[in-house]
């Protein structure tokens, strides 16, 4: 019989609120195997604890329950005490009565009800409860970066600094990522190519970094600290290691008029290209479905004039296999298509353009070399009209519910520079709020109100109508006139909603990563652990987590760096000691478990049985305790009950159910 | 329960929308084609509905002159459909207060050799019992 | 093929040409248009109201009747269209409105919306194929310069009427490129004409005609179609531009070469 002690936590208001603890302390001392019932104002406290392991000694518990917040919470705080005290960790259960309870009822009565059954499930529970020795497993010094941005730059830089191998893995040739298609960066207005090109420099110069550009993630097995990963490097056509970089090629290339990805398409490439002047690695890739050669089989003029003899068209794909400790996700973003806004004549209009094509065009590296033009007729716009929250912050299925965060800013930056530089253009900006939460934000949104003279209207643009001489006739609201607007411009720009690359999906499920509904990766704990992923050893870093800035982002990929540094500085881990067991006298060898399995961590052996005197070689399962995560989809599966869960045991959880229907 | 959140209840019942999913960003009086002619906007009837201020919107022109074109329906980001809400006012003044906009004595000269039968069953429809 | 076919009271009196080009153009198409027996007006404006009821019946006992008959429900009207296919979404939804038509109508089997309802250009977009409409024209429109107006029927609301892009829409355009004539994209095409407000507000309708035909003659269109006889009689009565309108079936039959027998009528 288990000698039980019984605390339940007041946390404060949050669970005494609704929770008669009084109640649950005299109920819960009436349990079998309970010795010992108290309550306190913060169990989790270093006075609530002390109370844990002084009675622990005193009474000599073999068990333990505390009944207070999701384990998720405090259930490691709590399994700590007990082993100060002497007692084997897994021995202590959580009966959650705060999240489970106390905040989601009203009424004390009928809280409190629940909360003395959902004690009693636990302290039946750990009747049954044995003691669980943690395993360990080994930890693999490296890691892994999905996507080359400024996020996963910055994360790569942080973990090698720590002195750790990183590999970088880029989807497109070059890293640099949406950074490198900016022109000038808020609030300091400072060149977003002269900072970003030194940290792409130095992550590719940095000798314990490793660059996959023109790469993906095909496949991940294992898990924290021993992850397997396949990365696919998709045939460039061109060696890495003979290229010089000249651009002769790029030049010389027939097929020119591609849209460039780089320039969102407002301008064009050849087929076989470099992104954009800085890219890194300096290296073309031909793309083959602009490719004559690759088309028809007739050109090759790219291999002609290459001194280097770099040209290799026969190049396939490859597959590298590569071990890893931790991984870092850092997928970025992308802007919505506006498709479904056509009330704004974005697929009508040439001179209607998102908010990073005019990017593009106020860059000097861009497709008009930095002069800002009419896409239609080459004319310099002389009213320019900005429309804000497009796609952000909808409730119907067209765009997003959230608020996409960075448009505000940007906006006010887009139209202070215009405003600088062609004084002589007015410039409206349709607005529902203007958020400018951060350093030198609102300073920042003022300065372009005050010193530039950009004309700021409460109000959405309800439709943009393009007009038989080429100009657009916009129609708005002003809020706070009570008036409708309808004013002519030549050029508008829409913030368009920014939403995390589609690709995440696909790599999320790799990672066995959880997304929320808008495809945004979740984090451990919104608050407390916001650069972690709930599966252990995957680390989020930038918009792929949630929309945010340059200087958010920064900040995140080093946060999410440490974490990462964290757990590759340890040699060992100690593994989930609540793994799948199979009994081998039950076991009739169908392999249902194996099949359902997705750590791979069953395998089948023949082995010599003792059944009830009864000696025969049977085909059993065997569970690898080091690969096993606990999940516990073999138990469920098993028809015979010969597989069974430690510290979740079939036994322990209709003990549970039991209780709870008592 | 005063009359007036009442009236607002009804208006929220017929028209099976939340105005309070209004994020006050005027979309729909941008594109209203009848916006001149409103003395209550579009985007403030979905206040006076929010503020249970039924008996303005009751006295309003704006109940007449909606054109149940549908196009701030289409482009509410909220999905709040202003002139869903509109059109649940109107009806309320007529089922609770017998209003018509149209008398049938006064037809005759609103007709001519081309008018359709569809704009005068519609007219009936839209403007009285 | 064989539809199911709901003319509406106005395609019988005064918007006679809008229905006989309809029936020719189809005759020349090879698809035949069964109209309904017994149909009722749909009372020109589908009721918004969550609780209207009665107002909606008529409808039902349409989309019933096609439903009886395995045919899908086809309309010309764009006024009959919007009402058929949002009364028909509904019924598709399943709640309230569904349940109390249901028992006050004590159909042989509950109706819930299995009819698919079709705008005649909806027929000749999905079933017959601009591709084959521009094989069967006879006498191509070349040269002529034809702005579509939508108006709102057809397009709003998008999400129930899944007719087209309702903020750019292409039918219309589609149907004028396969008759040989070149479209004439125009902002206005998809505002509202006014159409239902033209009996007692004569002079806001006619701002808005202005605007819509003013719009698409600077855009250089020298004939403008419809597929509704309001917004056709609201164009024509309140619209100022010397700007013509005509059904858009009118200019399909007159490139099929049946223009001719239907006008006599």
């Amino acid at each position: 019989m288990q000698k039980i002690g019984v605390f339940v936590c007041h946390c404060g208001t949050n669970i005494a609120g609704t929770v008669d603890v009084k109640k649950v302390v005299e109920m819960a001392a009436k349990e079998p195997g309970v010795v010992h019932a108290e309550d306190y104002q913060y169990m989790c406290s270093e006075a609530g604890q002390s109370k844990i392991i002084a009675a622990i000694q005193e009474k000599g518990l073999t068990g333990v329950v505390v009944c207070s917040c999701s384990p998720r919470m405090h259930e490691a705080t709590f399994r700590k005490a007990a082993e100060k005290a002497g007692l084997n960790p897994y021995m202590v259960e959580i009966a959650n009565i705060r999240e489970h309870c106390s905040w989601i009822h009203k009424d004390m009565q009928e809280a409190t009800e629940k909360a003395v059954i959902l004690a009693r499930a636990a302290i039946a529970k750990v009747n049954l409860n044995a003691p669980l020795k943690a395993g360990e497993s080994r930890v693999t010094k490296r890691a892994l970066v999905i996507g080359g941005g400024i996020a996963g730059i910055q994360s790569a830089l942080d973990i090698a600094d720590a002195g750790y191998e990183v590999d970088i893995v880029e989807k497109t040739p070059s890293i640099g990522g949406r950074m490198s298609q900016l022109d000038k960066t808020f609030p300091t207005l400072d060149c977003s190519a002269c900072i970003l090109t030194p940290k792409m420099v130095e992550a590719a110069a940095h000798e314990k970094i490793h660059i996959y550009t023109f790469s993906e993630v095909e496949k991940v097995s294992g898990f924290v600290g021993d992850f397997t990963v396949d990365i696919r490097k998709k045939a460039r056509s061109v060696d890495m290691d003979k290229c010089t970089g000249c651009g002769v090629c790029s030049e010389k290339c027939p097929s020119k008029k591609n849209p460039s990805e780089f320039n969102r398409g407002l301008g064009n490439r050849s087929a076989i290209y470099i992104p954009f002047a800085q890219a890194i690695p300096n290296v073309p890739v031909i793309d083959r479905e602009q490719c004559i050669k690759f088309k028809t089989g007739k050109c090759g003029a790219c291999s002609k004039v290459c001194q280097a003899g770099a040209i290799d068209y026969e190049q396939q794909d490859e597959i590298v296999t590569q071990k890893y400790g931790a991984i870092v996700v850092a997928t970025g973003f992308d802007m919505i298509k506006l498709d479904k806004y056509d009330e704004y004549a974005y697929s009508q209009s040439k001179d209607v353009i998102t908010s990073l094509e005019l990017e593009r065009l106020m860059n000097a590296a861009g497709p008009t070399g930095g002069h800002l033009e009419r896409l239609s007729d080459g004319r310099a716009p002389k009213n320019i009209v900005f429309v804000q929250c497009v796609g952000s912050r909808c409730a119907d299925e067209r765009g997003k519910s959230y608020c996409s965060k960075i448009c505000c800013m940007y906006t006010a930056k887009h139209a202070m520079l215009i405003r600088d530089k062609y004084p002589d253009t007015n410039v409206t900006v349709f607005y529902i709020d203007v958020r400018t939460p951060g350093k030198n934000f609102d300073e920042f949104y003022r300065r372009a109100v005050e010193d530039y003279g950009v004309n700021y209207v409460k109000g959405q643009v309800g439709k943009v109508l393009p007009q038989p001489d080429g100009s657009l006739l916009v129609q708005a609201s002003d809020l706070l006139d009570n008036r409708q607007i309808k004013m002519e411009a030549d050029l508008v720009v829409l913030a368009a909603a920014i939403e995390p690359n589609p690709d995440v999906r696909r790599i999320a499920t790799m990672l066995t990563a959880s997304i929320d509904t808008n495809n945004f990766l979740t984090e451990a704990h919104a608050k407390l652990r916001p650069v972690e992923s709930p599966t252990a050893g995957i680390f989020l870093s930038g918009v792929c987590q949630g929309p945010k800035d340059i200087p958010e982002t920064v900040a995140q990929a080093g946060a999410a760096a440490v974490k990462a540094i964290g757990l590759l500085a340890k040699d060992k881990l100690l593994t989930n000691p609540c793994t799948a067991q199979s009994d081998e006298l039950l076991c009739n060898g169908c392999s249902q478990c194996a099949n359902v399995c997705p750590y791979g961590a069953i395998s089948y052996e023949e082995k010599l049985v003792n059944d009830h005197g009864i000696r025969e070689t049977r085909r059993v399962a065997v569970v690898n305790n080091a690969l096993c995560q606990g999940c516990g989809a073999c138990t469920v599966t098993c028809p015979s009950g010969a597989m069974d869960l430690q510290g979740f045991s079939n036994r322990q959880i209709i003990s549970e159910v039991d209780a709870i229907c008592r | 329960m005063t009359n007036s959140r009442r009236q607002a209840e009804k208006i929220r019942e017929i028209s099976g929308t939340n105005p309070l999913k209004c994020m006050k960003c005027g979309k729909c009086s941008a594109v209203c084609p009848a916006f001149d002619e409103m003395d209550i906007k579009p985007h403030q009837f979905v206040s006076y509905v929010q503020r249970e201020e039924i008996e303005a919107l009751a006295e309003s022109k704006s109940l007449w002159k909606c054109l149940s074109c549908f196009a701030c329906v289409e482009r509410c980001p909220r999905d709040v459909k202003p002139g869903v809400i509109i059109d649940a006012a109107r009806q309320l003044v007529i089922r609770q207060r017998g209003a018509a906009y149209l008398k049938a004595d006064e037809v005759p000269e609103l007709l001519d050799e081309e008018t359709p039968q569809q704009l005068l069953v519609s007219a009936f429809r839209r403007y009285r019992r | 093929m064989k539809y199911s076919y709901y003319p509406g009271c106005t395609l019988k009196n005064k918007a006679k040409d809008l229905d006989a080009y309809a029936r020719r153009s189809a005759e020349a198409l090879g698809f035949e248009l069964e109209e309904i027996e017994n149909w009722q007006c749909c009372g020109g404006v589908y009721p918004q109201g969550q609780d209207e009821i009665a107002t909606k019946l008529s409808s039902v006992r349409a989309l019933n009747d096609a439903k009886e008959k395995e045919q899908d429900l086809v309309t010309v009207c764009s006024a009959c269209h919007h009402v058929l296919k949002r009364v028909n979404d509904d019924m598709q939804q399943g709640g309230d409105i569904c349940t109390r038509a249901n028992n006050y109508l004590k159909l042989e089997e509950a109706y819930t919306g299995e009819t698919k309802v079709l705008h005649f250009l909806e027929v000749l977009r999905d079933r017959v194929g601009f591709d084959e409409i521009r094989k069967q024209v006879k006498k191509p429109l070349t040269g002529k310069k034809i702005a579509a107006y939508y108006g709102c029927l057809l397009l709003r609301p998008g999400k129930v009427m899944q007719f087209d892009d309702p903020e750019n829409p292409r039918i219309m355009e589609d149907l004028i490129r396969a008759l040989g004539a070149e479209p004439v994209i125009y902002p206005y095409r998809n505002e509202c004409c006014g159409g239902y407000i033209s009996l007692k507000e004569k002079e806001m309708a006619a701002g808005m005609c202005e605007n819509i035909a003013g719009s698409a003659a600077g855009f250089g269109a020298d004939l403008m179609i419809t597929a509704c006889p309001l917004c056709m009689y609201n164009l024509k009565k309140n619209g100022k531009q010397d700007l013509p309108v005509v059904y858009f079936t009118e200019i399909l039959a007159e490139a099929l070469g049946v223009k001719e027998e239907g006008a006599e009528e």
